[in-house]
């Protein structure tokens, strides 16, 4: 045990610390209880699957799960196998003075800083604009997978590398090509690895609102091809809020909406994470 | 353990393995140790680096025999191993000069068909390395890869092959549970398994029983002892009463000013009874290494 | 370390099929970030031009309709909201490491830090939504009009917190134990041993932390659109309304044309080379941050 000095400074800071602590806990706890006292009375299962009447004051979020949902798809599709083949050839066809992916790691831990209005300005230009897709669903996911892209590789990578290289040597020994050393051996033992990074990936996608305001759009019709306008749920919190006088309601229903997909997502990912962690523990 | 001699285990080895001369590819019906050269070592040298590790190895071995490469660590043993099936590539930076012939076939000619190589040449590690999957899976991947079985024989040659090492009676219930859930012996001789399903000619084992305990250890021993005459056996070991065991020939390697090198090759019984090289007598006696 | 990139050509027909798809997925992901740059140039390039840069600086206000592009409002609105925020979270920030490091009892310190990697989880509308219907209201109450470069402070002082504390966490959780073992037994108090030797020890962590609170804060968006009431002047006090380059950019890209258009992507090329500054900054640190083994 550390000794008890009964000093006044050490006494403090002491209490500076624990009341700073407190401070922050009830400031959190006051958001959050804010959220469920607003937005409770709103939620049922009614306004999950009906459609928003009068600018979202009232009816539900049907359609902007939909959309929601089409946005994260595209996103997921797009930036997953640009993500593995990324990571599997950082993590297996380079190491760390190999120039070409020291040059791509240092430009994925710029990107991984870039805000995200930026990315919003940047799908604007090169997908609505350049590529003619116009605000729609194709731009905003394809926005998206750029951004969650760094983040996606980095754990990827992670999870390859934390493999031991007596499965590459072991694999290479019984005459397998590198192909299927990748394929049959190293991907699945990356596999949870690559989940739990997929989910984060998807977690802040979903929290995502700058980079879809130009890219996605507004519109809160159900969606009748990747091609339309659609409204993440994002987005409806963010226009209910602003720009609909009386929308506060469905905003905090919305908002509950949004924050527990994001926990259980994030308790998703830290249980595949424990799960791979004891998994990985060899009996000696 | 100690009386084990290089004769006697022959008739057991021969009776151990009913119904397996379909696939095997070697079979002894003489004498084990017939002086016929099966690996062929001139002037190999291994560099890592600019550090050159082992020195213009000459060495031969023969066929069906066990060999034990002995010597103090950093010597160069396991680098001359892992030349014999190239995984020296995958070293960063390591390179290797000099010739290494299997039968007539050159190893270390860059057109040299690496799966085929290393499809013959069996190799196990210190630490077991099973993959992260079921015992029959660990088994499968490799018969699936080189695809020379149909899939039907699959179940009958994983059998056998798992009798062979001596697992089948503690594995037969279990072969859908992760292999990396079985004992330390037992996942090598799951390994041992795993490169024999793929009916190589040669064997190379880098201290295969040093990460076991004894009991493990003795397993793995006999079971390695009884496959002398079906392939060429090429085992690193530190354990001299094990080299004196089970070898046929002997190898010692030897550090000098840093760089490896072979000091003395022969039959088992020349090297331990009447060594030449006075390095050798001093690490036999035990005053060195 | 075995890897394939010793010996990067294989015999193999399958295995250079697969070397080339994953050098050109690298390269897709690699190019992304030049991909922006050239993007957001080519867009800017227009007002650039014809403007020059010094008009963002000498216009005589912000009006695109009457071709004035004064941008030094929003960066003044950006600044001060940044530098309050990282005053208020940086220091809380490092209590709240300590505090879990070592202050706290095992079973508050797993629950607290859980709370604040839930918080660092919340996206941004919803603090954003908070902050507009019960922080807004609140100082209003106090000093109207309420929508105020103090609310924006607090809000991304609230936002930026977690990413602080979790780095700095993270850096004092890799402080070899022996140091708190010497310290202890020169017979240091707590708090004397945190001050003397561990912030110390943990300094390029702290400033990692401190860098990327900084470059969030610079870089975030919806929050400070709905709190900050978005009137396009330099804040005299606290409580003025004030418009960061975010919320400027997020606020009229929908209807945008022409030099006001291209003005925006110049103020996101602006916004996009100080992120890029404090990202690289933290990265260097954290590269720095490795202790000697203090046995």
């Amino acid at each position: 045990m550390l000794t008890q000095t009964k000093d006044t400074e050490e006494r403090i800071w002491t209490l500076m610390i624990w009341s700073s602590v407190g401070l922050i806990s009830l400031g959190f706890l006051w958001i959050l209880g804010d959220l469920l006292w607003h937005g409770w009375t709103q939620l049922n299962w009614n306004f999950l699957f009906s459609s928003p009447k009068n600018s979202g004051r009232e009816g539900g979020i049907g359609p902007i799960l939909i959309s929601t949902s089409l946005i994260i798809g595209v996103c997921m599709i797009i930036a997953w196998p640009i993500g593995l083949g990324t990571a599997i050839f950082l993590a297996e066809y380079t190491q760390d003075h190999h120039r070409f992916g020291r040059l791509i790691r240092g430009s994925l831990d710029v990107l991984a800083g870039v805000p995200s209005i930026v990315f919003g300005l940047f799908g604007n230009a090169l997908f609505c604009q350049a590529l003619g897709l116009g605000f729609s669903i194709l731009s905003g996911g394809l926005t998206l997978a750029c951004m969650v892209l760094p983040m996606l590789i980095r754990t990827t990578e992670e999870s390859f590398r934390a493999i031991t290289s007596d499965q590459r040597l072991a694999a290479t020994a019984l005459g397998f090509s590198r192909s299927t050393t990748i394929w049959c051996i190293l991907l699945p033992a990356a596999m949870p690895g690559l989940l739990a990074g997929s989910i984060l990936g998807l977690g802040r996608a979903i929290a995502e609102t700058a980079a879809l305001i130009f890219t996605s759009g507004y519109v809160d019709r159900m969606p009748e091809s990747l091609l339309d306008s659609g409204r993440s749920l994002s987005i409806h919190i963010y226009d209910l809020a602003m720009n609909v006088a009386g929308g506060n309601p469905n905003a905090y229903a919305t908002a509950i909406v949004l924050v527990s997909l994001l926990i259980i997502i994030n308790l998703t990912a830290s249980w595949i994470a424990d799960q791979w962690t004891t998994s990985n523990q060899l009996p000696t | 353990m100690d009386n084990i001699q290089p004769a006697p285990h022959l008739t057991k080895t021969e009776a151990q393995l009913p119904g397996i001369q379909t696939w095997l590819p070697y079979q002894s019906t003489e004498a084990c140790c017939e002086p016929v050269a099966h690996i062929r070592a001139r002037d190999l040298s291994i560099c890592y680096a600019k550090h050159l590790a082992l020195q213009r190895v000459n060495l031969v071995i023969n066929k069906g025999c066990i060999t034990a490469l002995v010597g103090p660590s950093g010597c160069g043993k396991t680098s001359f191993l892992m030349s014999i099936n190239r995984l020296t590539d995958l070293i960063p930076r390591c390179t290797v000069t000099g010739q290494l012939q299997i039968n007539e076939f050159d190893v270390l000619t860059p057109s040299t068909d690496l799966l085929h190589l290393r499809r013959q040449v069996g190799m196990i590690f210190q630490k077991p390395t099973l993959f992260p999957f079921s015992i029959k899976k660990n088994l499968e991947l490799p018969i699936r890869e080189h695809g020379k079985h149909a899939r039907k024989t699959w179940a009958t040659l994983i059998e056998t092959t798992l009798q062979q090492v001596g697992l089948w009676d503690e594995v037969k219930d279990r072969l859908d549970q992760p292999a990396q859930a079985l004992s330390g012996g037992q996942q090598q001789r799951l390994c041992l398994a795993r490169a024999m399903v793929l009916a190589p000619e040669i064997l190379i084992l880098d201290e295969p029983c040093s990460a076991l305990d004894p009991i493990s250890s003795g397993i793995v021993e006999d079971l390695i002892v009884s496959l002398r005459g079906q392939y060429t056996v090429i085992i690193v070991t530190h354990n001299l009463a094990q080299a004196r065991r089970i070898a046929d020939d002997v190898a010692i390697f030897w550090a000098i000013d840093g760089i490896g090198q072979l000091i003395e090759h022969g039959p088992a019984r020349t090297i331990f009874e009447s060594p030449q090289h006075e390095l050798t007598s001093a690490y036999i006696t035990g005053a060195r290494g | 370390m075995i890897s394939f990139s010793n010996n990067i050509s294989s015999q193999f027909l399958n295995d250079r099929v697969l070397l080339w798809s994953l050098r050109f997925f690298a390269l897709i992901a690699g190019s992304l970030l030049f991909l922006i740059v050239i993007f957001l140039i080519h867009e800017a390039w227009p007002a650039l031009h014809q403007l020059g840069i010094t008009s963002f600086f000498t216009d005589n206000a912000w009006y695109p309709t009457e071709s004035l592009y004064l941008l030094t409002p929003m960066l003044w609105g950006t600044f001060l909201a940044t530098i309050g925020a990282v005053i208020l979270a940086a220091p809380i920030g490092i209590l709240s490491a300590v505090f879990i490091h070592y202050y706290a009892p095992s079973l508050l310190a797993i629950t607290y830090r859980r709370l604040i990697e839930l918080l660092a989880g919340i996206p941004s509308v919803v603090f954003g939504l908070w902050g507009l219907v019960v922080l807004v209201p609140l100082i209003a109450s106090w000093q109207p009009p309420g929508p105020s470069l103090l609310a924006g402070m607090l809000i991304l002082f609230l936002m930026i917190l977690p990413t602080i504390t979790l780095v700095i966490h993270s850096s004092l959780a890799q402080i070899p134990i022996a140091y708190i073992h010497n310290a202890t037994a020169l017979g240091l108090g707590r708090w004397s041993m945190i001050r003397k030797v561990i912030l110390p020890a943990a300094k390029s962590g702290i400033f990692t932390g401190i860098f990327l609170g900084v470059a969030r804060a610079l870089g975030e968006t919806m929050a400070i659109l709905m709190v900050c009431g978005n009137v396009v002047q330099a804040p005299s006090h606290l409580f003025d309304p004030i418009r960061t380059l975010t919320a400027n950019i997020a606020l009229e890209m929908a209807y945008a044309l022409g030099n006001h258009r291209s003005t925006l992507f110049v103020s996101g090329l602006m916004l996009m080379a100080m992120v890029v500054i404090f990202v690289l900054i933290a990265e260097q640190l954290r590269y720095r941050e490795t202790y000697a083994d203090a046995n």
